[in-house]
Order: structure tokens, then C-alpha cells, then sequence
């Protein structure tokens, strides 16, 4: 298959601490990718480096083969890879509908208008059409304030959705959500995504999550991957038993 | 409850009204009334940019820039008309704003304040070293005309001055309202909200940011203009940090909630400011004073607040639509 994203040596450091040692990685079109690993194995730093937000001390990354390793965030954005954060990155004073315009606004190649009204030619449609997606339609109106923590994951990925990405990269999609709506939002998630049929790569701590809707688990410890495969292959490796998961499943 | 909202382009009647109102008005309100619009011009721009989450100190800069490039335009190339003299302004502001604002943009909060206000002060001190610009006395440029026409009644020249600077500045506030609903108004309070979300989208806040601060050089350079007409004078003090200061106060008294309210709290403060001085000559300052201590003990949120109820933001909303009910919390 071909690789969407292709990570050759990738290394960065903060201080003494290795973030990324000699990281190689490919990530195939249409994979749901899980990223595991304990807190500072490297993951988010990997998410970091691949949408431009760090750049990495030496190594390479590629998108479609073009090299993104000095792009700026928004240059990866244009190029096709969103991402959705651990803690939801949205504009708190502005409703869920107003989140999705501005990131429809983002998804589109011409210059803002000064003049057009927001919620012009069909934008909110569209903006409501993407939180359909996601079952958050009745939430349209309100502020992201009133919102529950919930919700916010959810439109802080259906904001990542918008400019219907090749590669979809999701921090913890379901942390902070209660154990009785993790699968739900999850299913909501891979139902609302389905449709672009992007590369998924997502990073997850609750390995229940990561063994029913990975098709492939990349297991980090210590910046570099020690197990790379399908999820029950990974998740009975000893290594990932002794430093990622600690025995979980 | 349902909110009303009337098209920003059916404001052009009653600006145009205000506009023809000055021939009714004393002839001491006409000057007071220039001056009111021509500093809520500025507030206004400060206002545009505050959306983004950025107050200039500095607006002095611009408002200088616009008076001394048309008092030099007026004084080479005898160009006398108004309507041209605030165009000239504009440009002259407007320029400026864009040179200078990819610089700054870079910076937010105190330090794009602290930093607007220092190039204000910097282009002061080059002003008053500046001896082909008269130094620190300025100097003077001929009175204006309009289409051709020469104003001789002193009546006339203030009427004239009145009306083009009301129109103007209700122009520039039916734009700023277009601007606020439209989609750079909603992606400039995102910026403001969490300008590396806004590029995590594929947007230059940057670019949001320096478009702001242009249109706010913009109305500063135009009022620039007015000021010069209506003194038919120029000197450094337009770029003085008082000068900036003022711009910003009426920015605070007009709170953000609305357009009107920039130009309420400028005529408030003049009132307020000629009334006192013309009854209370010594302790004018104090009176000032005490109406700002009500403003900002009664009404926090500036005037605007009088009568535009929605806390959460600036300007007009830009996609909501009215919800008869909020439901409660999922």
C-alpha cells in the first residue's frame, strides 16, 4: 500500500529528555492507526512533528512525498493533515456552528470575505452538516461554554473533519469522556469520518478502545517504537505488557 | 426571544439625517459634533482590532501620519478638498498600518500595546526634531473646500466639515458592522479566542491580524485629516501618547458590544468635557473624573451595554440565529 506519511529518523530531544530516537514509521492510505505508549514515551511529540508544530533535530517526514519536516502548521493543514487535541482547542466564546465556520473558512483555497455574511452561501449548511455527522446538531447554537466535555472532543474533531483531510491525526479522542460513552463517542467518531475515508491515526491509553478500532497498533516507549502490528499481535508482546500497558488485557 | 437585526446598509438614512441635522443645530454643537465623530473614527479602528484580541496604544501614530500627509499633499499640490484630504488620510494611515503591522502582529497582549505606543512616541520625537515640519510648533494649511466649492461663511465651512465627517464615520461604522458578521469578522474573534487553533486550520492569524490593524490605521489617518481641517493647523501632539490615550478611552467607555456606542461615548465625553470646562474652568478635570468612575461603576461593560444585552462578545453576531429556548446542559 502507499504510505500517506513516511517518518525516516526522526530525532528530537528536549534537554536531556529523547522525545524521538531514530523514529521510522509509514502510515498507510486508509488505516486506522492506534499510537500507544506511556506518558512521555513520544507519541504527542510524533503528532507534534507531524503537524509542524515541532520540528524535528534531524530525520525526515513526508506527506504524499513531499517533505513537511519544516512546515509550519498551517502549511501542513493546507496540505492535508488535521488534527484534534487531548484538551479541545475551540473558540469558547463562539457557538459550535460559528467552531465549524471558521474551520470551513480554513478548508477553502479563496480569501476571506469582509463582505459576505458568515453564514452565507450555504456555509452554515455546511457547518451543520458536518456537526450532523456527529449527532451535535442540536447543539448548533449554543456557545462551546455551555458545552459538556463530551461535546467538545467531538466538535474539536468535527473542526479537524472540515477540510477533509488525508490524514486525521486524534490526541486521545476519548479522554475525559466517562467509561459508559467511550465506545459511543468512538462509533460516533468512526461513523462521522467514515465518509472521507482518511487515514486515522489516533492516540489512546485505554487499550479496549485501541483493540476494537485500531487495524494497526504502533506501541512508543523512550521516543522509538517497539512493537508495530496488528492489535492482538502487539498487545501480547512482552515488551508492550512490560512498558506500555502494563498488563492491561 | 427573537432578535431583530436590521441591514447595516439601512443605517445610511439616519447617518444621512444626522448628517442634515447639522442645519439645525447651534453653531457651537457643529465643532463639538466634528470633533466627536472624528475621534470615534479612531476608537472605532481600536475597536475593530480589540476583536482580534489586540489594543493599540499607539493609534496617535496613524492619526498623525493621515494629518501630516495631507497637510504636506494640501500644502505642495494645493489640494484642498475634503473629501479627497480624508481619502489621502486613509491611504496615508492605512499605508503605514500595513508596513508596520506585519511587524508587530508577531506580538500580542501587552507587547503589541507597549509596542504600538512606542512607535507613536518614536514618530513623535522624529516630528518635533524635524525642522522642514515646523518642529514642535507644526504648522499651518489653508482652509478646505468641497467640490469645488470655496466656504468664505465660517457657518458654512463647520456645516461642511460637520457633515463629510459624520458621513464618513457612519460609512466607516456601517462597514465595521458588514465586517463583524461577515467571515474575516468571525475568524478575527477566533484569533483572539486561539490564534494557533486558527492555524492549526489552515488560516494566518497573522494575516487576520494585520488586515485588522490596516483598517484601524485606516480611519485613524482619515480623522487625522478631519483634525487638520477643522484646526487648519498640524504639530506633533497628534502623535502623542495623550493623544493615543484618549482614542483608547473612548474604545473603554464605548465598552465592545456595539458600533453606536463608540460614537455615543465620543459625544459623551466631549459634552461632558466643553460643559465642565465651560462652567467649571478649574476643576474640569474632576468632573471628567467623576463621569468615568459612573461609567465604570454602572455600566462595566461601557455603554454599549445600555442596550445591547449579550455579554459574551463583540459585535454582532456573526452566524447565530435566534434560538427561541436554550435547553439545558447534555
Amino acid at each position: 500500500m502507499t504510505a500517506v506519511l513516511s517518518a525516516r529518523k526522526l530525532n528530537k530531544r528536549f534537554g536531556a529528555v529523547i522525545a524521538a530516537d531514530e523514529l521510522s514509521l509509514d502510515l498507510a492510505a486508509g488505516e486506522r492507526i492506534s499510537l500507544i505508549g506511556a506518558n512521555g514515551a513520544g507519541k504527542t511529540t510524533f503528532v507534534n512533528m507531524a503537524t509542524g508544530y515541532l520540528k524535528p533535530d534531524s530525520g525526515s517526514i513526508a506527506l504524499d512525498g513531499a517533505d513537511i519536516g519544516r512546515c509550519s502548521p498551517r502549511h501542513v493543514a493546507r496540505l492535508g493533515i488535521s488534527r484534534s487535541f487531548q484538551i479541545p482547542q475551540l473558540f469558547i466564546d463562539l457557538t459550535a456552528v460559528e467552531n465549524l465556520a471558521v474551520a470551513i473558512a480554513g478548508a477553502r483555497s479563496e480569501a476571506l470575505s469582509p463582505f459576505a455574511p458568515a453564514e452565507a452561501r450555504g456555509r452554515r449548511a455546511q457547518a451543520i452538516g458536518l456537526l450532523q455527522r456527529f449527532g451535535l446538531e442540536e447543539q448548533a447554537d449554543r456557545p462551546i461554554s455551555e458545552l459538556a466535555g463530551g461535546v467538545r472532543k467531538l466538535v474539536d474533531i468535527a473542526m479537524a473533519l472540515a477540510r477533509r483531510p488525508k490524514l486525521l491525526l486524534l490526541d486521545e479522542p476519548t479522554s475525559g469522556v466517562s467509561a459508559e460513552e467511550k465506545f459511543a463517542t468512538m462509533d460516533r467518531v468512526i461513523h462521522a469520518v467514515a465518509p472521507d475515508a482518511a487515514t486515522i491515526v489516533f492516540v489512546e491509553h485505554d487499550m479496549e478502545i485501541v483493540s476494537r478500532y485500531a487495524d494497526r497498533v504502533v506501541a512508543f516507549y523512550s521516543g522509538r517504537i517497539i512493537a508495530d502490528g496488528e492489535p492482538q499481535a502487539v498487545l501480547r508482546d512482552p515488551d508492550v505488557r512490560r512498558y506500555v500497558t502494563g498488563g492491561q488485557r | 426571544m427573537r432578535q431583530w437585526r436590521l441591514h447595516p446598509l439601512m443605517m445610511l438614512l439616519p447617518v444621512l439625517a444626522a448628517a442634515l441635522a447639522g442645519r439645525l443645530l447651534p453653531v457651537w454643537t457643529l465643532s463639538l459634533a466634528t470633533v466627536a465623530a472624528s475621534n470615534a473614527l479612531v476608537a472605532l479602528g481600536i475597536v475593530i482590532l480589540a476583536r482580534t484580541g489586540n489594543v493599540s496604544f499607539g493609534q496617535g501614530l496613524f492619526f498623525a501620519a493621515g494629518g501630516y500627509g495631507v497637510a504636506l499633499v494640501a500644502n505642495a499640490w494645493g489640494i484642498t478638498d475634503a473629501a479627497a484630504q480624508m481619502l489621502i488620510g486613509a491611504a496615508c494611515g492605512g499605508l503605514l498600518g500595513l508596513l508596520i503591522g506585519p511587524l508587530i502582529a508577531r506580538y500580542s497582549g501587552i507587547f503589541f500595546g507597549m509596542l504600538t505606543l512606542a512607535l507613536s512616541m518614536v514618530f513623535y520625537g522624529a516630528l518635533v526634531k524635524s525642522t522642514a515640519l515646523g518642529g514642535s510648533d507644526g504648522f499651518n494649511v489653508g482652509r478646505p473646500t468641497l467640490f469645488g466649492i470655496v466656504f468664505v461663511d465660517p457657518r458654512e465651512a463647520d456645516f461642511m466639515l460637520y457633515a463629510i465627517s459624520v458621513v464618513t464615520t457612519g460609512i466607516a461604522g456601517i462597514a465595521a458592522a458588514i465586517l463583524f458578521r461577515s467571515e474575516f469578522g468571525l475568524v478575527s474573534l477566533a484569533v483572539r479566542e486561539n490564534n494557533l487553533r486558527v492555524e492549526y486550520l489552515g488560516l494566518s492569524a497573522n494575516r487576520v491580524i494585520v488586515a485588522n490593524f490596516a483598517i484601524a490605521a485606516a480611519f485613524a489617518g482619515a480623522s487625522g485629516a478631519f483634525a487638520l481641517m477643522a484646526q487648519r493647523h498640524i504639530d506633533p501632539q497628534f502623535a502623542y501618547w495623550t493623544t493615543s490615550g484618549e482614542f483608547v478611552f473612548i474604545a473603554v467607555l464605548a465598552g465592545y458590544q456595539t458600533v453606536m456606542a463608540v460614537y455615543v461615548a465620543s459625544l459623551a465625553l466631549e459634552l461632558v468635557r466643553s460643559f465642565s470646562n465651560l462652567y467649571l474652568p478649574n476643576t474640569w478635570q474632576l468632573v471628567l473624573g467623576l463621569f468615568l468612575l459612573a461609567v465604570i461603576l454602572f455600566l462595566p461593560r461601557g455603554i454599549g451595554s445600555l442596550w445591547a444585552g449579550k455579554p459574551r462578545r463583540s459585535g454582532a453576531p456573526a452566524m447565530a440565529e435566534p434560538v427561541p429556548e436554550r435547553g439545558g446542559a447534555p
